[in-house]
């Protein structure tokens, strides 16, 4: 009902705002899609160009149509591998979106407490470089892990019941539970941001007319989140169905899509097949934008001029409960991260389990120890801070702006693709788009303008930001949905310049997603491996990639210490993020007090 | 041994007739009447192992303190992958041990630059490019072993096995990991070795059997003795070295080197071919089959590319290279993706774990 009132009013209000005249401000919008726009064609359009060549040619560069597509779709275990990646990364978007949509629901739609602390453990994996979560799940559930042996028979010494689960790890219980662990921060960041903002006369109303809580959960509720939830599906099965970080080391067995393209690249150094199998996992990725965009034509803003916030009243069994179910889920994931913690310290795992400090000392593991960690730090910094000045102001403007429907469309697509791209894919990628002198473009050789960027610092940021741009982006574009475009019309037919709407209103109501976003890719920069492995330069190595070396190396308490060290660098600037936003929130979010 | 030495020049010939492009022999014999460099800055990629660079660079530092080397070091997947990625714009000015397969399909791309290093006649034949001046030239070898976990065994009341016959009994079920054959050059140096020792039909029956004993294939070659080493499985198949390092290490390792014999292959340098070559890149090339180096990869290796008299390493063979099995290297690089393909069909569709 509220639904299509809204609807109407979004589509014909711009409509009548359309000047005929260009002014300059419409410009300005102009120039900033263009630049946005720009930067994602660098970014990500470009790049894949010499990978679709490449999947039209043979090994030695002739041009062979589409002959590699077929002989990939023929060859043999694919369709069992294409079974095992759909069941994959169903089951995972199903736990994953389930669970964090109740954990996200729980903290911000409750009176439960410690809320802040939940928060922060939901994002906790999320700083977990994703070797060290194999670790963490091995040293849990492998073979000899504390729980298949239950302690090492601890339990059944002391409490007389074995207490030993074996629940087969190397398969595809390993692969979901890893990538749900992988997959819930990210569904969770989405989702909360989508369950912050309701409306509370909608609330209200459903009180009044005596709805009862459940049908108020389906009338009201899911749809103001409709846009969070679908945003979340998409991006979990996305990355559920191209993660090979996982798969790749509790796998065993059970074949999935993306790790053949590790098989191709990295164990038969067959670029060809490689580029044909990335272009491939892209298929399920435009799928799901065209399910999203079809979606997304229906969304209403949530928070409208007249919004009233809502604020969660106390209710003792709905807070116990919320309160229960938060800490089962927050006990799982400290579990985790406390067996990394501890797998750092232990001696030798798992025949001699005192407790030493001296896998700290990374003198005598390769990797680039300590260094490399400072690299990291910076890297991430540059991360965050470029990228969610890009990220949000592409967000924005797209979201935002009326100004060639077209273009717009295009670079929301594009935001959109780089979630499909596996780190291993873009790595490569930039290799053959960045590293060449000139590009030969229909047989004339063309001197390569981005070429000065490759083995720089500046190549590694850049694969970041687009490596995590969709994730933000829709954080980003969740937060803006939320506020009305009436604020932007009421400015505009003031002849407020929207630059100063964005100033004044939209920037500040949404700098918690600002810094949510800013934090994410910190976070991420610090942890991936899967796309600078390809780039770093020897002058700059990274602690993450030390992090694959050792584990290589057979040093995995050094490993699990490295990890250590970057979950702490994670959690400080988690700590910081936090005191920004509750400084922000007091000044710019009291709005939403009553 | 004969029949192995035979065997691979006849390869190597082959491949090196196949491989040499046109025109990439011709500037290399001015360069070489030129004195050893001693300063400059260079890119070495390498997948040595990282305890052993830290063992061998120090020397080089010390012998030309003002040439300053860039590592990038990985395993050997990625660093082959890199380097043959960045072919339009090579970032490497050397390649220093990494496998001689990889070597050569990067000097099938043309991305190698013939360089005879100084002292290349103490180097044994089987061990360099036949080519003149050669395309790579070996330093090393390493072949599968297997990591057999004592304390593992033990418990279960299971003896130690010494032979490929051995790992297929039925009380292993289920107790080994091998690396998969399409994603580690390990795992399909084993498959090749255990192919061509056997024959073909035998060979899959063979493998067929060790399949059903398979507890988990891995995606890198060390990956096995890793799980062997923390008791996740009871014996990893995977390489010499590994093994013996995991045992120095403290864990209950026995590395077992499989009666039939290993599978092998070569660790090699090469010099990079790009517009302009750094007189330092020589330098390095140098040194690295120098007599100082090579008495240090003795000391973890027990066959290396010049002899040396540093006594064979603690736990090999006493001959190590009778253990080595005769391996056609051109054969089984051609055949690889026959091979590769029917192991994804006859093990890949059945991934269920058991």
């Amino acid at each position: 009902m509220t639904t299509q009132v809204t609807d109407e009013r979004i589509i014909t209000l711009p409509a009548a705002t359309v000047r005929p005249i260009v002014t300059g401000e419409d410009w300005l919008r102009r120039s900033l899609l263009l630049l946005v726009t720009g930067f994602l064609l660098v970014g990500v359009l470009l790049p894949l160009v010499p990978l679709v060549v490449r999947s039209l040619s043979d090994q030695n560069g002739q041009f062979v149509g589409l002959e590699n597509y077929v002989r990939y779709f023929t060859s043999p275990g694919l369709a069992s591998s294409f079974v095992n990646s759909m069941t994959v990364a169903t089951l995972t978007t199903l736990l994953a979106v389930g669970l964090a949509f109740g954990y996200a629901w729980s903290i911000t739609r409750t009176c439960m407490p410690a809320k802040g602390f939940f928060r922060a453990v939901a994002l906790l994996p999320l700083f977990v470089p994703p070797l060290a979560i194999a670790i963490g799940l091995v040293y849990l559930f492998g073979n000899k892990g504390l729980v298949t042996t239950g302690f090492f028979g601890f339990f059944e010494q002391t409490l007389g019941a074995p207490l030993a689960f074996n629940i087969n790890l190397y398969g595809m219980n390993g692969i979901i539970l890893g990538e749900l662990l992988y997959c819930f921060p990210q569904a969770f960041l989405i989702l909360t941001v989508a369950a912050a903002l309701a409306d509370a006369r909608l609330y209200e109303a459903s009180m009044a007319l005596n709805a009862s809580a459940l049908r108020t959960f389906w009338t009201v509720t899911l749809p103001g989140m409709r846009y969070g939830l679908i945003s979340a599906i998409f991006v979990c099965f996305t990355l559920a169905f191209t993660d090979f970080g996982v798969p790749k080391v509790v796998g065993g067995n059970f074949n999935v899509l993306a790790t053949d393209i590790y098989k191709q690249v990295i164990g038969q150094q067959n670029f060809v097949m490689g580029a044909t199998i990335s272009i491939v996992l892209l298929a399920p990725t435009v799928i799901a934008f065209v399910i999203d965009r079809i979606a997304q034509r229906r969304q209403v803003a949530v928070l409208t001029a007249r919004s009233v916030p809502l604020r969660p009243r106390p209710h003792r069994v709905i807070d116990t409960l919320a309160l229960l179910y938060c800490a089962l889920i927050a006990a799982a994931i400290l579990i985790v991260v406390g067996t990394v913690v501890y797998a750092s310290l232990v001696d030798v795992w798992p025949y001699k389990l005192n407790l030493t400090l001296r896998h700290f000392d990374f003198r005598n593991v390769g990797g680039g120890g300590w260094g490399a960690y400072i690299n990291s730090l910076w890297m991430s910094f540059y991360t965050a801070v470029f990228g969610v000045i890009i990220i949000f102001t592409g967000a924005y403007i797209i979201e935002k702006s009326r100004t060639w429907p077209g273009l717009r469309h295009f670079a929301y697509f594009l935001s959109m693709v780089s979630v499909a791209l596996p780190g291993l894919v873009i790595g490569l990628a930039y290799i053959f788009f960045f590293n060449p002198k000139s590009w030969t473009i229909l047989g004339v050789a063309v001197p390569n303008p981005f070429a000065f960027l490759y083995g720089t610092m500046a190549i590694l940021v850049l694969s970041n930001i687009v490596h995590f741009y969709t994730v933000s982006f829709m954080t980003g574009t969740t937060a803006l949905k939320q506020i009305d475009g009436e604020f932007e019309s009421v400015s505009a037919s003031l002849r407020v310049p929207f630059y100063r709407t964005f100033a004044r209103v939209t920037l500040p109501l949404s700098l918690p997603a600002v810094a949510e976003i800013a934090m994410y890719l910190f976070v991420n920069a610090m942890v991936t491996v899967s796309a600078v492995i390809f780039l770093y330069s020897p002058q700059i190595k990274l602690a993450s990639v030390a992090i694959v070396n050792m584990d290589d190396a057979g040093d995995t308490a050094a490993a699990a210490a490295m990890s250590v060290l970057i979950i702490a660098a994670c959690l400080v600037v988690r700590m910081v993020y936090t005191g920004i936003v509750h400084q922000l929130n007091r000044r710019t979010q009291a709005w939403r007090l009553p | 041994m004969k029949q192995f030495i035979a065997m691979l020049i006849a390869a190597l010939l082959l491949v090196g007739c196949t491989a040499v492009q046109p025109g990439s022999t011709a500037q290399t014999g001015a360069a070489d009447s030129e004195a050893a460099a001693t300063s400059g800055e260079i890119t070495v990629y390498t997948a040595l192992e990282d305890d052993q660079i830290s063992n061998y660079l120090p020397l080089f530092n010390e012998q030309y303190p003002d040439i300053k080397v860039n590592i990038v070091r990985d395993s050997t997947g990625i660093i082959t992958a890199r380097l043959l990625a960045e072919k339009d714009n090579p970032q490497a000015d050397v390649v220093w041990g990494l496998a001689a397969t990889s070597l050569l399909v990067a000097d099938q791309q043309g991305m190698l630059e013939p360089y005879a290093p100084a002292g290349l006649d103490r180097i044994r034949p089987e061990f360099r490019d036949p080519a003149e001046p050669p395309h790579w030239v070996g330093i090393d070898t390493w072949f599968s072993a297997f990591c057999v976990n004592t304390v593992e065994l033990e418990a279960k009341g299971l003896p130690i096995p010494t032979s490929w016959a051995d790992l297929i009994k039925p009380e292993y079920k289920g107790l080994i990991a091998m690396p998969n054959p399409a994603s580690s050059g390990t795992g399909f140096l084993s498959v090749s070795a255990i192919l061509q020792m056997m024959g073909e039909e035998e060979g899959w029956a063979y493998l067929d059997k060790l399949h059903e004993n398979m507890a988990v294939y891995t995606h890198s070659g060390s990956k096995p003795c890793r799980m062997a080493g923390a008791g996740e499985v009871a014996i990893g198949i995977s390489f010499d070295y590994r093994a013996i390092k995991q045992r120095d290490a403290g864990e209950p390792i026995l590395p077992v080197f499989p009666a039939e014999g290993s599978g092998w292959e070569i660790e090699a340098n090469a010099l990079v071919k790009k517009e302009t070559i750094s007189p330092a890149a020589k330098t390095f090339l140098d040194w690295a089959i120098g007599e100082d180096i090579m008495r240090l990869y003795a000391a973890s290796f027990p066959i290396t590319a010049a002899v040396t008299d540093v006594p064979i390493p603690e736990g090999y063979p006493e001959d190590p290279v009778a253990q080595l099995v005769a391996n056609d290297f051109v054969t089984m690089a051609s055949e690889r993706e026959n091979i590769l393909a029917q192991w994804a069909e006859r093990y890949d569709g059945k991934s269920e774990p058991r």
